[in-house]
């Protein structure tokens, strides 16, 4: 039988209906749907996915499982590596990863290893059956460890991460988390027509089943210092606080009304669910014209948004060209779907208003130079070029660095001039004991990587106190 | 969720509640805030502490109602649960370092004033405490300020209780009158505190003003409460939320505070009219 080049489609709403709702965009495969990608698989001896993947997901295995007709035992599979696979199913840039090193994608497209496994936790999160086996906790279960406090700051996803294994190992785990709710960015950032909120919330049920504690509403840092987590009797400590401060443009008319961060923006819509204002009490003022500056998966999500709420044109606005946009084609695909119109190469110079609020975006048209430090052709601005669009909203998605509310009230904790906080290999910090991942240490990046930060400190923050105990 | 222990009604649109929260009360300094949310679909609002006690865990909050949710909290009592709160947030207040200092509370702002004059009582300064409102039956605090100031001078839009007109006409009277007052502080609405600004500047007396800005996480996430002081953007919320006086742009802070007035005017109001 002559197998399929390309990858099985998945389903998804029509552009001109979604863009009308927040429900999410693709259906997710059928079983039958599931199968057929499955068998795509050439099920290879030298495994390349599973050293693509950060958190190794034993990929082929939970694949195998699928075709053995058994998508329980591909969940445990895939829940030995990753604590959040129904988020990573949709969310983790497989593209860069797992199915860049496929195969199958030498000659074809690569396996959707991505749609297999968001089919995998929809599929147990459905038959209730998507929480870790006993067997699965037993194997990693170290006697040694039991009632060992570990805190870990930040319900993000390179928290919730190294929370989840940590309780594996046998810790007395507690997340301190600054927020009223969980999940951090998958939850303040992320839509939810890109990652429905019930599916986060399932994510963190299963990691609360693991006997961790969740403490909402703790700034660490002012409400608790990590010194007097110490005195509390916490052994380890993991960082995953994330990046939450927005840069701004630091152009004329940033502070005028209808300007908004993209964090503020989202977090509106997401965290505090504008969206359904007046019903929550939150509200989001979105105009006709909006521009979207930026074009990474943030400014993506940033201007699909502002389509659902009701804007009429929406803009992204880059000073690079369209090869060098960050976001995922994915996402960019989707954006164009939606309507959504890319003015690339253009550079905003100054936000202009009247009456305080914003009319008007003045933008440089650019060209592209030399390679800069990025590896990127660098943007040049072209003389006299300067036009105004037209607009009443602008949101600012050109990135964030970490937030440094831990950080400034905490001793010995080293950071480098960006903010980041500064870690080894085994992500400890200059502090003994303090660990530290995700964007807070990287600046801001992916899910998956915080993830692996979060496993790979999990892991050092056992063999630290592990090795404590022996002596 | 945060228990009510007791409930106060200061004047008719301002009210005081006592609230369980141990972690917040022990490390409350005066000038810190909290962000509350009263139930599930609530709005994150920022609000001063205005009293805080170690020992039994309680901070005290004291609010005007002016929109949605503050009229929300201010139909809470005791025994009821707010959603959540956290804190404390922003800087606290430097309070070393001077010998007297007079103190301006504008309607409800002399709620965010109180725990400052008593933090500046009990550091030893001589506290000039002024208040204001538009009628005598908002005057909130008396007492208390009182308690923890050497004087304490009270002024009314219509004059049906202390000085007939503003708080600003009684500070300068005591700027022309003494000239010991090294620092001035004032909280309330802000034209006033703008005023205050442009009057102590003239005389060269450091000024300390209080923002209260539009917030959403009150963290250093949203940039939401941005202003400019001194030409510079600073956060409101992890920045401040006192700044010098004589640096804050206050026209744009004025502009910043007004971009969600049409939401509260359509929704928000006649909702809890139609409650009423």
């Amino acid at each position: 039988m002559a197998f399929q080049k390309t990858k099985t489609p998945m389903r998804e709403q029509e552009p001109e209906e979604r863009i009308k709702n927040f429900d999410e965009v693709p259906f997710g495969y059928s079983d039958q749907e599931a199968v057929v990608e499955a068998e795509r698989c050439l099920q290879c001896e030298h495994q390349p996915c599973v050293e693509g993947c950060p958190v190794h997901v034993p990929i082929p295995q939970f694949i195998q499982a699928i075709l053995d007709g058994d998508v329980v035992e591909a969940n445990q599979i895939i829940k030995s590596k990753n604590n959040l696979p129904a988020v990573c199913g949709r969310v983790c840039p497989q593209e860069e990863q797992c199915e860049k090193v496929c195969v199958m994608g030498i000659k074809n497209e690569p396996v959707a290893i991505g749609r297999l496994e968001r089919y995998v936790a929809d599929y147990n999160m459905e038959a209730g059956t998507d929480k870790s086996s006993p067997a699965e906790l037993e194997k990693m279960a170290i006697p040694e460890l039991e009632g060992k406090k570990v805190a870990v700051i930040g319900a993000g996803p390179a928290g919730l991460t190294a929370a989840a294994d940590l309780a594996k190992y046998g810790f007395d785990v507690t997340i301190f988390e600054a927020l009223h709710d969980t999940g951090g960015v998958l939850r303040y950032g992320i839509p939810e027509f890109r990652l429905p909120k019930d599916i986060v919330d399932r994510e963190v049920e299963a990691i609360k089943d693991l006997g961790v504690e969740i403490r909402l509403n703790v700034v660490v840092g002012k409400t608790m210092t990590v010194d007097e987590l110490f005195e509390q009797g916490y052994e380890a400590m993991f960082i995953g606080v994330g990046a939450g401060l927005p840069r701004f443009l630091n152009i004329p008319g940033e502070n005028l009304n209808g300007v908004y961060s993209a964090n503020e923006f989202l977090t509106r819509v997401n965290l505090m669910k504008a969206f359904k204002y007046p019903e929550y009490k939150t509200p989001v003022v979105v105009g006709d014209k909006v521009a979207v500056v930026g074009a990474g998966n943030v400014a993506m999500d940033s201007a699909r948004t502002a389509k659902r709420l009701g804007a009429e044109d929406v803009y992204i606005v880059y000073r690079r060209a369209s090869e060098q946009m960050p976001a995922r084609s994915e996402e960019i695909h989707h954006a164009e779907e939606e309507g959504i119109e890319f003015k690339l190469l253009n550079n905003p110079v100054a936000i202009h208003g009247k009456d305080g609020r914003v009319n008007k975006m003045e933008c440089f048209k650019m060209k592209l130079g030399e390679k800069d430090d990025s590896g990127r052709r660098r943007p040049l601005p072209i003389d006299d070029s300067n036009w105004m669009l037209d607009v009443d909203t602008v949101i600012i998605a050109i990135g964030q660095n970490p937030n440094p509310l831990l950080t400034s009230n905490t001793k010995d904790i080293e950071t480098k001039s960006w903010g980041g906080i500064k870690v080894n290999e085994d992500q400890e910090t200059s502090r003994k004991g303090v660990y530290a991942g995700g964007d807070v240490v990287t600046g801001a990046a992916t899910v998956i990587k915080a993830m692996g930060a979060g496993k790979t400190a999990a892991e050092n923050i056992k063999n630290d106190l592990l090795n404590k105990s022996k002596k | 969720m945060y228990e009510i222990l007791e409930k106060e009604v200061l004047a008719p649109t301002i009210k005081k509640l006592k609230v369980k929260a141990p972690l917040i009360a022990k490390k409350t300094e005066p000038g810190n805030f909290i962000i509350l949310r009263v139930d599930e679909k609530g709005e994150r609002i920022p609000l001063t502490v205005a009293d805080y006690e170690r020992e039994t865990g309680i901070i005290s909050i004291i609010f005007q109602e002016v929109g949605y949710s503050t009229k929300l909290l201010g139909k809470m009592d005791k025994g009821d649960y707010i959603q959540d709160i956290v804190g404390p947030l922003g800087h606290h207040i430097e309070m070393e370092g001077y010998n007297k200092v007079v103190l301006l509370g504008g309607g409800s702002g002399t709620a965010l004033l109180y725990p400052k004059v008593r933090g500046f009582y009990e550091q030893g300064a001589e506290v000039i405490s002024i208040t204001g409102a538009r009628t005598k039956n908002l005057i909130i605090l008396e007492d208390e300020l009182n308690e923890y100031s050497d004087r304490v001078y009270i002024a009314t839009d219509d004059g049906s209780y202390g000085h007939h007109g503003f708080v600003t006409e009684i500070l300068k009277d005591l700027l022309e009158d003494e000239d010991d007052i090294d620092l001035v502080v004032a909280i309330g609405p802000v034209p006033m505190m703008k005023a205050v600004a442009d009057m102590t500047e003239e005389y060269g007396i450091e000024t300390i003003v209080s923002l209260n800005t539009i917030m959403v996480d009150g963290t250093g996430m949203c940039g939401a409460c941005r202003v400019t002081v001194g030409g510079e953007r600073k956060f409101t919320c992890v920045d401040g939320p006192a700044f010098d006086a004589h640096q804050v742009d206050f026209e744009e802070l004025m502009n910043r505070l007004n971009f969600y007035q049409n939401e509260e005017d359509l929704v928000h109001y006649k909702e809890v009219e139609e409650d009423n």
